[in-house]
């Protein structure tokens, strides 16, 4: 035995590849000479470029357009006195986030760092504008928090609490933020005063929540044996797909009016919405038909065999395994979604970059449009990032690709 | 679809699913049908009230205003429908040029966010996650207002050499213009690819043939450029002028001109596409197996002949589909250039609109054209996808 293991131990081990600096540099940057001048070539590429934003950023851009009107850009011309609206709902939001976060996303990596330090530097940055209370905003990581530690606290009552919290936020967005009545406690405000990112993320919200359903009942139409139902959902995905979603934008605001019977008027706010779920309905409903195609026969076989009724069949076999496949899908296509919001802006609505247009529009801001885009660009990003990387956590968390 | 067929205990009717089928059927035919002619009723009595009833005879009446930039010949005495042809036209000559743009670049994209090169396959994911993350919209906004519409004024031109003029009022590119001896020039030069295509065929059948491939491609342009040069020296005259772009009185001459909206909405759709493309080719060329990379390494290709003979040809086919699919996105996204100012068919329509007051008229046409569009493109698609699927069991 001893023998034996002596000598064992008398064997090298393996060479493992040792991870310098040098090696790596070598490896990957500089493994033959096209790789050298290529990285050369992109290295000084990426230097001169990122000096440029830096000393645009620090140097010649002038903030003011950005900075002092912080408050257009978020809500508009949302009255300020009812802001603790808004903020009610962001912390609704944040304590649903810190749910979700502790019941769904079990591990934090780095670009959860990142996301979590891009909010922070934001916080910041409006805390030295002296544009919102610090404790206010300090109370949105507060309610995370909480959330957080809920989830991991009671993990059986926490999930259920989510998804019911889920099912009533939509709602009562709308109900808050629109209010009821003249002069109760919270009073109502038109949706002419609705703007900026505010109405940028209602418009995405709502034509998410509505869209999904639509979409999967027309995918299921279309998937259907009976012939009527069938060819009316190809026509309606094939027509809706075949067409600009600026057209029925200005479909919505043109041409609606003559279709109500005279003097029935609907609000401009609501035209753009419809047009936008029933421009996004139809694109759902090919993605979701993607996922019904992917589920093999045998599944509904095996229902049809346990004797379970076509409506069971469809809610407890099929949709379940099928919207779990075309989870990417869907989330690219919420993404495009809240993207496409901005068209509005040409309709007369005054979203984020309708707002932006408004603010350039202002002689005092002649020129400064550089600085306006880039900030309207960079909050469009961080909403649509955080939408991709909050769909690859959920896909590993579901077990997408691995059942 | 339980039937019971022994007589005694059939399924009444109201259970039976074929019935029920059926019936729902017909209630949703009915409703829809209903629904539409209630619409269809208001629309019309509507408009009759207005003055206006549904007719296209408006399109034979003179447009009475100016577009920007024509293909075709236009004037503001030409008809509504000779308007909406140039905008047609013009969202045809943004859609196909930017196609081609879009998918070299997204080709390029592509390829780099799988280089091996650690610094290159990060600049193409930083590329493509910036792009696909931002409106289109404001991407465009901000390239018209920011970039194009900033450019030196004219008088001030910023120039490469003496062959292109960048200025707010467009961009100016020195070009070539046929000389007297063009009209037989320009035989010489079908002669050249005649030449060219019979080698090239030549070469690839002596090649099929014997196993080994001669660069017949390279022999080809060897031929052409040949052929075409002897040609040109042979002319008495040269066949080409060079039209050079010079500043004559207040704006720039000569040369081919590119307005500051076309090159907006051009640029702005090729950088954003591509994107978009280069995803969808990332996507094709992975779902290479690694085993056919190993096989090509092993036969000792080198990398780019594994990419051209070995990867690209498989990767084609899970490619084609959704680069389609980005080909029709950017022709329905052409119609953005009514932010930009670029006069395409849905801009022109805008302007009719507000000319005529005939919106209802107008939408119905733009809708049918970008519908056509997508039809022809499915057709063919589903045509494609029938021709190159792999034949199972």
């Amino acid at each position: 035995m001893t023998t034996q293991l002596s000598s064992v131990s008398e064997v090298l081990p393996p060479p493992t590849e040792r991870y310098t600096i040098l090696g790596w540099l070598h490896k990957n940057l500089f493994s033959s000479w096209f790789n050298s001048i290529l990285s050369i070539v992109a290295g000084s590429f990426v230097i001169v470029v990122l000096v440029g934003i830096i000393k645009w950023i620090f140097v010649s851009a002038q903030w003011a357009v950005v900075n002092d009107n912080i408050a257009l850009y978020m809500k508009g011309q949302y009255p300020g006195a009812q802001d603790w609206r808004l903020w009610v709902l962001i912390y609704l939001a944040a304590l649903l986030v810190g749910l979700m976060w502790s019941n769904y996303f079990h591990r934090v990596d780095v670009i959860a760092w990142v996301l979590v330090s891009i909010f922070l530097v934001l916080t910041i940055w409006l805390l030295l504008l002296g544009k919102a209370a610090w404790w206010k905003l300090l109370l949105v990581d507060g309610f995370s928090i909480v959330g957080y530690s809920l989830g991991q606290r009671f993990p059986n009552v926490s999930k259920r609490l989510t998804i019911l919290l889920l099912l009533l936020y939509m709602p009562l967005v709308l109900l808050i933020i629109r209010g009821f009545g003249t002069n109760g406690f919270i009073p109502q405000i038109g949706t002419n005063l609705w703007g900026g990112l505010l109405l940028s993320l209602l418009l995405a919200i709502i034509g998410i929540v509505f869209s999904f359903p639509i979409g999967v009942l027309l995918a299921l139409g279309r998937q259907s044996q009976m012939p009527a139902l069938k060819t009316l959902s190809i026509i309606y995905i094939e027509v809706i797909r075949g067409v600009p979603l600026i057209t029925l934008l200005f479909m919505g605001q043109l041409m609606l009016p003559f279709f109500l019977p005279a003097g029935m008027t609907i609000d401009r706010v609501i035209r753009a919405v419809v047009a936008i779920i029933m421009f996004a309905a139809a694109y759902m409903a090919e993605n979701v038909r993607g996922g019904l195609q992917s589920i093999p026969t045998g599944q509904y076989e095996a229902a049809d065999a346990i004797g379970l009724s076509g409506y069971q069949k469809m809610l407890n076999i099929i949709l379940p395994q099928a919207l779990r496949t075309v989870i990417p899908v869907l989330v690219g296509q919420f993404i495009g979604l809240f993207k496409d919001t901005s068209l509005v802006a040409l309709v007369g609505l005054l979203d984020l970059l309708g707002i932006a247009r408004g603010i350039l529009a202002n002689p005092s801001y002649i020129g400064r449009q550089l600085e306006v885009f880039v900030f309207i660009a960079l909050i469009y990003w961080i909403f649509s990032y955080a939408m991709s990387y909050a769909a690859r956590r959920l896909e590993v968390s579901l077990g997408v690709g691995e059942r | 679809m339980a039937t019971n067929t022994s007589g005694q205990s059939a399924v009444p009717i109201w259970r039976d699913e074929r019935y029920l089928e059926i019936i729902a059927q017909a209630v949703v035919v009915l409703g829809i049908v209903a629904l539409f002619w209630w619409l269809i009723h208001n629309l019309l009595t509507g408009l009759e009230s207005l003055g206006t009833p549904l007719s296209f005879r408006f399109l034979g009446q003179t447009s009475q205003f100016d577009i920007g930039e024509t293909s075709l010949e236009y004037s503001r005495n030409s008809s509504y429908s000779r308007a909406l042809l140039v905008g047609l036209v013009n969202t045809l000559r943004v859609s196909l040029v930017g196609i081609v743009f879009a998918t070299f670049l997204g080709l390029i994209v592509g390829v780099a966010r799988l280089s091996s090169n650690w610094l290159v396959s990060r600049l193409a994911a930083v590329y493509v996650e910036l792009l696909r993350n931002i409106p289109l919209l404001v991407f465009l906004i901000f390239l018209s207002t920011t970039v194009f519409h900033k450019l030196p004024k004219v008088q001030e031109a910023a120039h490469l050499g003496n062959w292109a003029f960048l200025t707010n009022r467009g961009i100016y590119i020195a070009w070539f213009d046929p000389a007297a001896s063009y009209t037989v020039y320009r035989w010489v030069l079908m002669v050249a690819a005649l030449a060219a295509v019979v080698v090239a065929a030549l070469l690839i059948r002596k090649g099929k043939r014997t196993g080994r491939m001669p660069l017949y491609w390279l022999w080809a342009f060897v031929i052409f450029v040949v052929v075409t040069g002897l040609g040109w020296f042979l002319m008495p005259t040269p066949p080409l002028t060079s039209n050079i772009p010079s500043l004559q009185g207040r704006n720039f001459r000569g040369g081919i001109s590119l307005t500051p909206e076309f090159m907006a909405i051009f640029s702005g759709l090729v950088i954003y596409t591509a994107a978009f493309i280069a995803e969808v080719v990332r996507a094709g060329i992975q779902a290479v197996s690694k085993g056919q990379r190993e096989a090509a390494s092993a036969l000792g290709l080198s990398g780019f002949m594994t990419l051209r003979l070995i990867i690209f040809p498989q990767a084609l086919r899970v490619i084609i589909p959704p680069l389609t699919s980005q080909y029709l996105n950017l022709t329905k996204n052409s119609s953005l250039a009514v932010a930009v100012g670029y006069p395409d068919l849905f801009s022109v329509g805008g302007t009719i609109v507000n000319q005529s007051g005939r919106a209802v008229e107008v939408i119905l046409i733009t809708m049918a054209v970008y519908l056509s569009f997508s039809l022809l493109t499915s057709l063919f698609m589903n045509w494609y996808n029938r021709r190159t699927q792999l034949v199972e069991r």
